[in-house]
């Protein structure tokens, strides 16, 4: 019976305790920034778009909602022609972020993403495209990659050896 | 001609403010409940989230009225205005200031029980009319839980009717001029709050509904403005325990400087929010435990205290 009174008493000075609610439109909750929110496609620092469209994040979506075609420009440079994902269908879930190879899918601490029809959350190349480089401001694919492409030849990249002649008999 | 439209016009009020403030109630316990659970509550429909009350009541208004085909109907439909009937019609005798009251009547704590007996009968025929075996065990635990409080709800009240030597509510409250009757009987009001707890089947007491157990008891299959009504009987009710201890133990609207009134809603309004706060912080007890408490320990307690208090005023005649 006295713990009964005595529960009461603790819950009456609840009334005078911090209420835990965020009140959501006008304050908004932290969201870290490896918050698992909408997908953005990155860009090199140069400004360059840093998918290879590998298709690798195609592959690692459980729910198949990333879909991209994969074209070269005259430098030789992969690109995807189209790449779209359907945020109807996606979990959020991180795993292309994680294939990714070369930082280009990212997920932001962005959740307000509402819509009244459903094919508007189908995100274009358009929409996913941001200009910065995202979590990783220094990183440039094409620089530290040692393949060959318009204006930069094997062995130009960075921290990359010129490749050893073997038709040349010199040590 | 005034003498005859006086009455009206009190019934049109006594009628205006139950029923809004039965309405409110919907309001008032979620953001008290909300307050303990340290919650905001309903806040973003008009101010402080008072347009949650309109906003509800348009919600039931409008929600498909469905009456089971399996279902007994004209109980079915009778059962839920029973108990706001009978909730409104006990507000005939309650004096909300000197000289505003329905009717006074000489037995107005006998026609106040006998009121809240009858409103056992909308639960029962609710659970009996809905056919549904959920429905008819609180059906039938309703009827056994408000039968049992009853017995000693009407004996704790016996100990105030002993010293005020009335059964009128206005004798009672004046009798309480010198000192509230909460003090010399307050076993009377423990055991009156409780069988009032139980009485308006409100948590946690509330084993006839038992969402947990029994979906919703005797009001699973009703839905739309019948399950609305329900939910204003319970409320009227609970605005009417809190009236009548307010009346009984608390002395009613006799209070300094302000209206007679003012100081009547504010004690009542203080035990609708006790009763919120039950809600709030008490756990539901086993059904077993609810009726050998009020058969093995609060029956015997209202004996008691009615034995103790009759030897009393007797020794001091």
């Amino acid at each position: 019976m006295l713990s009964l009174v005595r529960s009461l008493w603790e819950v009456f000075r609840h009334a005078f305790a911090r209420r835990v609610t965020v009140q959501y439109p006008e304050q908004k909750a932290y969201l870290s920034p490896r918050y698992r929110g909408r997908i953005v496609l990155t860009r090199d620092p140069d400004g360059g778009e840093r998918c290879v469209a590998c298709n690798l994040c195609a592959v690692a979506c459980p729910v198949d909602c990333i879909s991209l075609q994969a074209t070269e420009d005259e430098h030789g440079r992969r690109y995807p022609e189209f790449f779209r994902i359907n945020f109807s269908r996606c979990i959020f879930c991180g795993f292309c972020e994680e294939a990714c190879p070369t930082y280009a899918i990212q997920l932001t601490p962005d959740t307000e993403m509402g819509e009244y029809k459903r094919k508007n959350l189908v995100y274009e190349k358009e929409d996913l495209m941001i200009d910065g480089p995202g979590k990783y401001p220094d990183y440039n694919f094409w620089r530290v990659a040692g393949v060959a492409i318009g204006g930069k030849d094997k062995g130009q990249a960075e921290k990359e050896l010129v490749p050893v002649d073997t038709h040349s008999l010199l040590p | 001609m005034m003498a005859k439209f006086l009455p009206l016009l009190v019934i049109a009020v006594v009628l205006f403010v139950v029923l809004n403030l039965a309405a409110g109630l919907i309001w008032v316990e979620r953001r008290l409940l909300a307050l303990w659970q340290d919650r905001y509550g309903p806040n973003r429909v008009g101010p402080f989230g008072l347009g949650q009350i309109v906003a509800d009541s348009i919600k039931l208004f409008t929600k498909e009225d469905w009456i089971p085909p399996f279902a007994d109907k004209p109980v079915f439909v009778l059962a839920p205005a029973i108990v706001v009937a009978t909730a409104l019609i006990s507000f005939a005798v309650v004096p909300f200031a000197p000289g505003f009251v329905i009717a006074d009547l000489n037995v107005g704590i006998l026609f106040l029980l006998a009121m809240s007996s009858l409103g056992v009968y909308s639960v029962v025929l609710a659970g009996w009319s809905s056919n549904n075996k959920y429905s008819l065990l609180g059906g039938i635990r309703a009827s056994a839980q408000m039968m049992s409080y009853e017995v000693f709800m009407g004996l704790a009240l016996l100990g105030v009717v002993i010293l005020a030597g009335s059964f009128r509510l206005t004798d009672i409250v004046e009798a309480q001029r010198g000192m509230w009757f909460v003090i010399p009987q307050f076993l009377g009001f423990i055991l009156f709050l409780i069988a009032g707890v139980a009485e308006t089947r409100r948590l946690p007491f509330d084993l006839a509904e038992a969402e947990s157990e029994l979906i919703a008891g005797f009001h699973s299959e009703y839905s739309g403005m019948k399950f609305g009504m329900f939910f204003v009987g319970e409320y009227i009710g609970v605005i009417l325990i809190s009236a009548t201890i307010a009346l009984l133990f608390f002395g009613g609207w006799l209070g300094p400087v302000l209206p007679p009134a003012f100081w009547f809603g504010a004690k009542t309004m203080f035990f609708i929010c006790l009763f919120i706060l039950f809600r709030a912080g008490l756990p539901r007890p086993r059904f077993d435990q609810l009726m050998s408490w009020g058969w093995k320990v609060l029956l015997p307690l209202a004996l008691i205290n009615l034995l103790v208090t009759g030897a009393v005023v007797l020794a001091r005649r």
